[in-house]
């Protein structure tokens, strides 16, 4: 695990070796965490990997069975949801279906009281914020699904919270939305100043908004860092294979590419398909292989290949790359510096 | 396993070909389904419903005792008669105050078994539920006969703990008291309440069981303690299920003659009204009359209902 600048502050959240079961399933197993305030992060892992129990835990939907969790220093244990200054955006909108969209979002300050007008204009101001000026006397069931998604977002942020939690906030939208709102979430992130936690499984999208990762499995987080390192110098086979599928190879492997004599890590686009006769790049590790499947994907073609020596590879290159057929020979090159050691693995 | 495998075409029957036809004309499908129950509700239900309803704008010969047959609203205003008039009030006062019973009792059992109880405990909840249905209803009412006498369990136990001042003091006021509580309208009520119970408690049941657990996370996120939660988005939603198991407590109620013949005071309710008219006395006009009261009573609270926006969550 790569230490990291702690940050300076009272952190926005804070846990420490927190521990969640359900029944004899320890979704949430000892996680150390800590948050910056306004930074955006993000908790990445496959289903049951304990990231959205982590989130529960922060809103208070969930209580730790030991451990310690605080939000900017105060201690949140045995908090309930209602006396927390932390707002959810649910994975499934959870607007109330028989309320307007304009009494949806102003739903939180008739809660704390202030006055009809008021909170009729700071509605209106929210809405305006993710750009649904207007729309306050429609029902959520007129929304679309990116709509629906805004009023969410609007609804938790008109209660000006100090961290804003985000239960996978994309995961019902098509490609093109999801893009748009990717940018949007991030614009809108910046200019509030906000803390953002956000739960996903999706890794590009993880890597694409937030300032750190977190990535979950298994209740434990194996890795936590900036999106770079996480994908150049994942710690872990897990964080290898699961953020952008790379090439696990172990020490013996490892050494005969030029790299440390320890599990390594290989990104598929690191790798190199040389054309017959083509000279090898300098301080490249030259690897003679059999391809085995072929998959095109757009920009790339992924190849897999296997050596004689048994090793299988699989490598990203551009789709423009002449044809190869799956059963030819082929050559690749793995330049110097691609294989990168697994810390967290012997 | 080959997959050429060759497979023999399904056998042409008759039935195949009939459902090619239903399949290719959705519409005729639709009509051939509907036309049994249609007939059924159209002509058998409705259709004697409004034969007998429209018998209310006929009047009575008061020598004779036929039926004549002129259109007259002489008949309905009779219902205005102060004696009918106390009837009809008398009436509606207990549907309401069953209904309300019903509902108070009914909403947190339904909350348990819709949002706490597993699925060992809700199959057994719903047996608890239906199991009164399945006896018979003069059996419970005479039951609940014996339960509120004077000498009855409830006196019993109302003495064992003390309370036995509690419930003459109770007896001794004015509209709901009496003799005993099996000759009161709070006998008559709570014997009602005892009836109809399962019908409140089952639509409820399911109209909670709609309402999905992130809008009640939700609005805890946004700060609402869980009294505001119940009071802003709970009861709201569940508000058409309250509405639907009060339309079977009220109308149940508002057309039962055999409950305050057996427990209650001497002052005769609607049902017994209609009852008498149209037998003994022979009063078809008037017993159609009273009939037309729980339709309209009815037409009243469910407007009453959509204007409060109890359906708003449909």
């Amino acid at each position: 695990m790569h230490a990291h600048a702690a940050p300076l502050a009272l952190p926005a959240v804070r846990f420490a070796r927190v521990v969640r079961h359900f029944g004899a399933v320890r979704a949430v197993d000892g996680v150390d965490l800590s948050i910056a305030p306004g930074e955006f992060f993000a908790m990445l892992g496959p289903s049951g990997s304990g990231k959205t129990t982590c989130l529960r835990l922060i809103a208070g939907f969930e209580q730790p069975d030991d451990g310690h969790i605080e939000i900017f220093g105060e201690t949140v244990e045995g908090l309930p949801p209602y006396r927390r200054a932390v707002n959810t955006v649910f994975q499934d909108y959870a607007l109330f279906p028989h309320l307007s969209v304009g009494e949806n979002v102003a739903y939180g300050l008739r809660v704390r009281g202030v006055g009809r007008a008021e909170r009729e204009r700071l509605a209106r101001e929210a809405l305006s914020l993710v750009k649904l000026a207007g729309m306050e006397t429609r029902r959520p069931a007129q929304l679309s699904g990116g709509q629906r998604q805004r009023v969410a977002l609007a609804r938790a942020l008109v209660v000006r919270p100090k961290v804003l939690l985000l239960d996978e906030p994309l995961g019902a939208l098509d490609l093109k939305l999801r893009e748009e709102m990717q940018s949007e979430l991030k614009g809108l992130q910046r200019a509030l100043g906000l803390t953002f936690v956000f739960v996903t499984h999706d890794q590009s999208e993880a890597l694409s908004m937030a300032d750190r990762v977190a990535v979950f499995n298994e209740g434990r987080i194996v890795q936590v860092g900036p999106p770079e390192e996480v994908y150049e110098q994942p710690a872990t086979r897990f964080v290898a294979r699961f953020v952008g599928s790379a090439n696990v190879l172990e020490a013996r492997e490892a050494q005969a590419l030029g790299g440390p004599a320890r599990p390594c890590s290989l990104r598929p686009e690191k790798i190199l398909l040389l054309a017959p006769g083509a000279p090898v790049p300098e301080g490249a590790a030259v690897v003679d292989a059999r391809v085995t499947d072929i998959s095109y994907q757009g920009p790339v073609r992924r190849i897999s290949a296997r050596t004689g020596q048994g090793l299988a590879l699989t490598a990203a290159v551009p789709a423009t790359a002449a044809g190869v057929m799956a059963g030819a020979d082929i050559r690749f090159a793995v330049p110097a510096g691609a294989v990168r050691a697994m810390e967290g693995e012997q | 396993m080959s997959l050429s495998l060759d497979l023999p075409a399904p056998r042409e029957g008759v039935l195949r070909r009939a459902s090619d036809v239903l399949v290719r004309r959705g519409r005729l499908l639709t009509l051939l389904l509907l036309v049994p129950p249609l007939l059924w509700l159209g002509l058998v239900y409705l259709g004697s419903l409004f034969v007998f309803l429209a018998q209310s704008v006929f009047s009575i010969d008061e020598f004779s005792g036929t039926i004549v047959r002129e259109p007259t609203t002489a008949t309905l205003l009779e219902l205005f008669r102060p004696a009918n008039l106390d009837i009809l009030l008398r009436t509606v006062g207990i549907s309401a105050a069953v209904t309300g019973l019903c509902a108070i009792i009914a909403f947190p059992i339904a909350y348990y078994a819709a949002r706490y109880a597993g699925p060992k405990v809700k199959a057994a909840f719903y047996l608890a539920v239906m199991m009164p249905l399945w006896s018979s209803y003069l059996v419970k009412v005479y039951g609940w006969k014996l339960l509120l006498a004077k000498e009855g369990a409830i006196g019993w136990f109302a003495a064992k703990l003390g309370l036995g001042g509690a419930l003459e003091a109770w007896l001794a006021l004015p509209l709901v008291g009496g003799p005993s509580l099996s000759v009161s309208y709070t006998g008559m009520v709570l014997t009602f309440t005892y009836l109809w119970l399962p019908f409140m408690i089952l639509p409820v049941q399911a109209a909670l069981e709609r309402v999905p657990p992130h809008l009640i996370e939700a609005a805890g996120d946004l700060g609402a303690a869980p009294a505001l939660v119940f009071r802003t988005i709970i009861l709201p939603l569940a508000m058409p299920g309250v509405v639907a198991g009060a339309i079977f407590t009220f109308s149940l109620t508002l057309g039962d003659y055999i409950v305050p013949q057996i427990i209650g005071t001497s002052a005769l309710v609607l049902g017994q009204a209609v009852y008498t008219l149209q037998g003994t006395a022979g009063n078809i006009p008037l017993a159609a009359a009273f009939s037309l009261v729980p339709i309209l009573v009815m037409a009243i609270f469910l407007t009453l209902a959509k204007r409060t926006g109890a359906f708003d969550a449909l």
